[in-house]
């Protein structure tokens, strides 16, 4: 995939891009709490009733409790808590932003507390440290149900481990070659580290009952008619597999790629010397994939990393905590432009791009007509996901209600089609977190046991 | 700060005067180290005087051959951040020669004459033992002794240490003898490890104490090793119960001091407060329920001697701000407000209040009102989603839960309520089923 870049330098071309500086790069962001730590910050908890953090919460993990659990030295007891709620709680761990969910609320991040619990890292205390034998949950007796999830990220992976533990019989497909999905491809390296995102889904699925099917892909060798025909349920959890493109002529130039596409390669590198590197970047973009890109490229040793995004920084759906971490790389942050033309070089290669400055007019954006250039050999994309056509070309998930692009589906997570069900990033409403897609997978799997539960009572 | 200058003060805030005269023993500050670990031998002692105590009770002297100590003689019993709530000991009493002892002590009293030096002693309830060593002890020119009547753990196996603090008839006529065979200020030490602490200290007295001093170790178990199946500290796979003193006691050890303080017969007996004692305040609380001086062990043994800056300084600067001038001048002050149930104000009426602009929104006093006490605070969710805790004024008894609850300082106050009702006890409290029986009607008695 990173084909775009093949005429660019290597990473390891750099002078003192050495393996271990690398890994050193790409080491934890927020290295884990020493046990010790973890017990301080565990009795900064106030063990609040009702408790906001629990509230702020998309997966419904009571917090306090785990805390407390953790003060107590019963590291099983405060993984069962998480893990009851959020079977990735692992990986949430790492990647929630905890600064707008649990930790925003925590009712010591308030001036006069100092700070926010450390929930995001306790979580991950306890979660690194769970010592379980078997696996934590159990299977209820067969239910003798079938039930195809179709995606094995976070969405999918959730709603299986539930649907499992309801005693239903569940297959897994996925078309990439390994389960996760933007925990194993999509993640900043720096925030997921080595393989957990690998050992994380082996842990899920120790429960049984689940069994996995890697190369199929809905609307290309899958058929939701046959899915339909061979299981009691369906629950898609197909992520937005697309990347939006920007309309402008040279949009496939070599230089200019998704900045998904690179993250997905930078995750697999099993060494990083091997990767391209561009010296001067830009990311166009303001989510946290933008920021993610930014801040992967200037580790990787570019000289000149400049993030652009159309609108101004409040507008920008990465959060504050995320651009601090791109400002504290080198990346420079470039507001009010928008790109208007990709600029090549002689040969037909990317040499940089024409932004044009835009401003707001009646809440409307709007350019001024004044343009700048910024050179760069590489141009990565972070505009957004969208879904993927391919998917579509199913000719009954074609027929699926749609809101916007994304799947339509109801409180139930029940799609316009009987027995199909969808969540996580590829329905509406959808923040696109993670934790949100755990929840949804979770959820889904609630409705699909007690819709098939009413079946068996009718029949 | 604190050399060994005949005659040296401590002073921190001008005008502020830390000396004391405790039944006649003289020293430059009421901080005092008990007869522990710390006071063990002259290396000890010498360092806590560099340090700046204002005196030492040299560890237990018996009668040789000295004790001998098994290994493995600590235990504690931690809060949740593994701060030492509780600290328990199995040590016995010194287990050097009575000889080495006594060589130490009259050398360290003759280099610190400002200091206090008292010697705490343990030997059989015989009279001759206690014949033997009180002349010994009185040649080292030490200021006092202390009778150690109260070790709980080891001693009492061999008749001594609480064996005879829990037997008022020993008390009176082991302090007796030593009245009789040492003509220095004789302080009696008690065991809590009683129903009533009155009756030692009025034994004590009739012995002829000079004072007494409490509280020693309470029996206890701090904490068990749950694989092996045993407490500790362990000796070998084996543990036994030890004394307890640390932040714990001081409560108990606090309402001991007050209980004699307030008893008649034993109101104008010197009292060294012990127990718990770690910071100024502490000390400040035992002075003011009748405590002449303060005996610190724990919180040296986790400190070290150093503690002892920040305690006399911290004490001065309080005394300084609230006009006392000596430590008499607080001495006893909170014992006349110190009864029995039966005196209370039936009619007064505290409630509490939420500083609503303090509140964090953590909702403990909430359910801690709600759970287990009278469910007098209403919890109230705007529609931007932020809680608001109110206190229920007509349920609300005054019981002071959601206040110690708060983990904010400051934002639950106890607001005392005007209303308008005299005062008035239990014994003349027309609910009061025996009142006629009572001294609200002495005619009926």
């Amino acid at each position: 995939m990173t084909h775009y870049l093949d005429h660019l330098p290597r990473v390891g071309d750099t002078p003192g891009a050495t393996p271990r500086a690398l890994a050193d790069n790409f080491s934890d962001l927020h290295p884990p709490l020493t046990e010790r730590q973890a017990i301080i910050e565990s009795q900064r908890c106030l063990y609040c009733y009702d408790a906001p953090c629990i509230e702020a919460c998309p997966s419904d993990i009571d917090i306090p409790r785990f805390i407390r659990q953790i003060g107590e030295d019963n590291i099983n007891g405060a993984v069962h808590t998480i893990l009851e709620q959020n079977i990735l709680g692992g990986s949430c761990a790492r990647v929630c932003p905890t600064e707008i969910l649990c930790e925003q609320s925590c009712v010591r991040n308030h001036d006069a507390e100092c700070q926010p619990v450390l929930i995001g890292l306790l979580q991950r205390h306890a979660t690194d440290n769970m010592r379980f034998e078997e696996h934590p949950f159990q299977r209820a007796a067969d239910s003798g149900r079938r039930v195809a999830v179709v995606g094995a990220g976070p969405a999918g992976l959730a709603c299986a481990h539930r649907l499992a533990m309801f005693g239903h019989q569940v297959t897994l497909f996925e078309a990439e070659a390994k389960p996760g999905g933007l925990n194993e491809y999509g993640i900043a390296r720096y925030k997921m580290t080595d393989d957990f995102a690998r050992r994380e889904v082996e842990f899920l699925l120790g429960i049984g009952g689940i069994e996995i099917r890697h190369g199929w892909r809905l609307g290309d060798n899958l058929s939701l008619e046959q899915l339909r025909g061979e299981y009691d349920s369906v629950f898609l959890g197909l992520g937005l597999g697309a990347s939006r493109r920007l309309g402008l002529t040279g949009e496939d130039a070599p230089g200019l790629m998704p900045a998904v596409a690179y993250i997905k390669a930078l995750r697999q590198a099993e060494d990083l010397v091997d990767l391209p590197l561009a010296r001067r970047c830009v990311v166009i973009g303001a989510g946290n994939t933008a920021i993610d890109m930014a801040t992967q490229m200037a580790r990787l040793g570019a000289e000149e990393v400049t993030l652009v995004y159309r609108r101004g920084v409040e507008s920008m759906s990465a959060t504050g905590h995320e651009q601090a971490i791109a400002k504290a790389n080198g990346v420079r942050m470039m507001t009010w432009a928008r790109p208007v033309e990709v600029l090549l070089d002689g040969k037909g290669r990317v040499a940089g791009m024409r932004f044009e400055k835009t401003r707001e007019e009646g809440g409307r954006l709007v350019g001024t007509g004044e343009t700048l250039d910024i050179e760069a050999d590489g141009v990565f994309k972070a505009i957004g996901q969208g879904f993927d056509a391919t998917s579509l070309a199913d000719p009954l998930a074609a027929q699926l209600a749609r809101d916007g692009e994304r799947i339509q589906v109801d409180g139930n997570f029940r799609t316009s089609l009987p027995r199909v069900y969808a969540g996580g990033d590829c329905v509406a409403p959808g923040q696109d977190l993670t934790v949100q897609a755990v929840q949804h997978g979770k959820l889904a799997a609630h409705a699909i046991h007690r819709a098939l539960m009413a079946q068996q009572e009718a029949a | 700060m604190n050399m060994p200058t005949a005659g040296l003060t401590d002073t921190f805030v001008n005008g502020i005067d830390l000396s004391v005269d405790f039944a006649g023993i003289k020293a430059p500050n009421p901080f005092w180290l008990a007869s522990a670990p710390p006071t063990d031998k002259a290396y000890n002692v010498v360092r806590a005087y560099e340090a700046g105590w204002g005196g030492v009770v040299w560890k237990t002297l018996g009668e040789d051959p000295a004790a001998v100590n098994v290994s493995s003689r600590y235990s504690a019993h931690f809060g949740r951040n593994r701060e030492v709530l509780g600290f328990n000991n199995i040590e016995l009493i010194t287990d050097r020669s009575l000889e080495i002892n006594l060589r130490e002590i009259t050398a360290v009293k003759k280099a610190w004459p400002d200091r206090a030096l008292i010697v705490s002693i343990m030997v059989p309830c015989e009279e001759a033992a206690w014949k033997h060593i009180l002349p010994l002890v009185e040649a080292t020119g030490a200021d006092g002794i202390e009778l150690n009547l109260g070790c709980p753990h080891g001693m009492p196996e061999r008749g001594m240490g609480a064996a005879v603090g829990q037997n008022p008839d020993l008390i009176e006529k082991v302090t007796r003898w030593c009245k009789q065979y040492y003509s220095k200020p004789v302080i009696v030490k008690l065991t809590p490890n009683i129903t009533d602490i009155r009756a030692p200290a009025r034994a004590a007295l009739r012995g002829g104490a000079d004072a007494v001093s409490l509280i020693n170790t309470i029996n206890s178990i701090t904490s068990l090793d749950l694989d092996a199946m045993v407490a500790r500290p362990t000796v070998g796979s084996q543990s036994t119960h030890g004394g307890y003193c640390g932040s714990a006691v001081k409560p108990i050890a606090m309402n001991m001091v007050a209980e004699i303080a307030r008893d008649a017969p034993t109101r104008d007996l010197p009292i060294s407060g012990i127990g718990g004692i770690s910071n100024w305040r502490d000390a400040a609380e035992f002075v003011a329920l009748g405590a002449g001086s303060v005996q610190v062990c724990t919180a040296a043994m986790l400190h070290g001697f150093r503690i002892v800056e920040e305690m006399k300084d911290g004490l001065s600067r309080w005394m300084a701000e609230k006009g006392y001038r000596t430590i008499a001048d607080f001495t006893g002050k909170a014992i006349p407000n110190t009864t029995d149930w039966k005196h209370l104000d039936m009619n007064f009426q505290t409630i509490a209040h939420i500083d609503q602009d303090k509140c964090i929104e953590c909702g403990r006093c909430y359910i801690a009102c709600e759970d287990t006490s009278h469910q007098s605070i209403a919890k109230r969710v705007d529609a931007g989603g932020a809680r608001r805790y109110e206190v229920i004024e007509e349920e609300c008894v005054g019981c002071n839960l959601c206040q110690i609850t708060c983990p904010v300082q400051d934002c639950i106050t106890m607001v005392p309520q005007e209303t308008g009702k005299p005062y008035m006890s239990w014994e003349e409290d027309p609910r009061n089923p025996f009142r006629k029986l009572s001294a609200a009607d002495p005619a009926a008695l």
